[in-house]
């Protein structure tokens, strides 16, 4: 039956979505996380999205025009981790530097926000499928 | 006379066909809101009702050959890859090359939706007709 391909697709897209919320959260609460070695630092994790084509279903691939979504990768982010000057803190190294991971705070906020909304684009589409299949599982009933 | 149930129903049953369908593709793009480089689609109305109709479309681009050198365009690949789907023109597509647009595609969803359920409601009041006329009451 096509249409429960509907909940497959809007599934996927909640499953990709949630992934990002994830790494916003992770990103967002490592965002102070110091060290006082440049490459130990903690690195900005962002999910990378692809459209699946035509894996839904064995015989859906002469239907065409379906795509799931589903996330192929994470990548840490390659920037720079910010030097900051704090003699007094513990993980300081010998020059008295400590490490911030490149987080930017702004960015993954506005990432978060654009998160929650797709994921609440998903759980409408995904409703409103039941109540259409519901009402033609009732079809002739009433 | 005997009854065609499937001509009875014909038009709708057709339509809530294309309606699914068209609730799939569009949750397709709801889906893929986020994914670099994806094309919003969404299916031709019309176009698909015609198929369903058993007619040839009318719109659609071809390839014209007048000359004995000329290669035509592939019509029966065409065909079998479902020939109504488009790709929307975006008003403001993303840099990433994104080109969905969740608001239009949420009201485009909203509306395929309530066009399934009228489809629906003819279909049910098709069904109870026929109930009226079976037991006479």
């Amino acid at each position: 039956m096509s249409s429960f391909k509907a909940f497959d697709i809007a599934g996927s897209g909640m499953s990709a979505q949630s992934v990002r919320l994830n790494t916003t959260a992770s990103n967002l609460a490592n965002a102070e996380s110091v060290s006082g070695d440049p490459n130990r630092v903690y690195k900005a994790r962002h999910p990378i999205f692809e459209a699946v084509r035509a894996q839904l279903q064995a015989g859906a691939a002469q239907q065409g025009g379906d795509a799931a979504v589903r996330v192929t990768g994470i990548y840490e982010s390659q920037a720079p981790a910010t030097a900051r000057y704090e003699p007094g803190n513990p993980l300081a190294n010998a020059e008295g530097y400590v490490y911030a991971p490149a987080v930017n705070v702004v960015e993954e906020m506005v990432n978060m926000i654009s998160a929650s909304r797709s994921y609440q684009n998903n759980v409408e589409v995904m409703n409103t499928s039941k109540d259409l299949l519901l009402a033609t599982l009732r079809l002739g009933q009433s | 006379m005997p009854l065609n149930l499937d001509q009875y129903v014909s038009v709708h049953a057709a339509a809530l066909d294309v309606r699914a369908r068209r609730t799939e593709l569009i949750a397709n793009n709801l889906a893929n809101a986020d994914t670099p480089g994806y094309k919003a689609r969404d299916l031709d109305f019309r176009q698909a009702m015609a198929r369903a109709a058993g007619e040839t479309p009318t719109s659609g681009v071809h390839l014209s050959t007048t000359q004995a050198g000329h290669i035509g365009g592939n019509a029966a690949a065409d065909a079998t890859a479902n020939p109504d789907l488009k790709y929307r023109t975006p008003l403001a597509p993303s840099l990433d090359g994104n080109t969905v647009d969740a608001q239009l595609e949420q009201a485009a969803f909203a509306e395929n939706a309530v066009r399934y359920q009228a489809t629906l409601t003819f279909l049910n009041s098709k069904f109870r007709n026929l109930m009226t006329a079976i037991l006479g009451s």
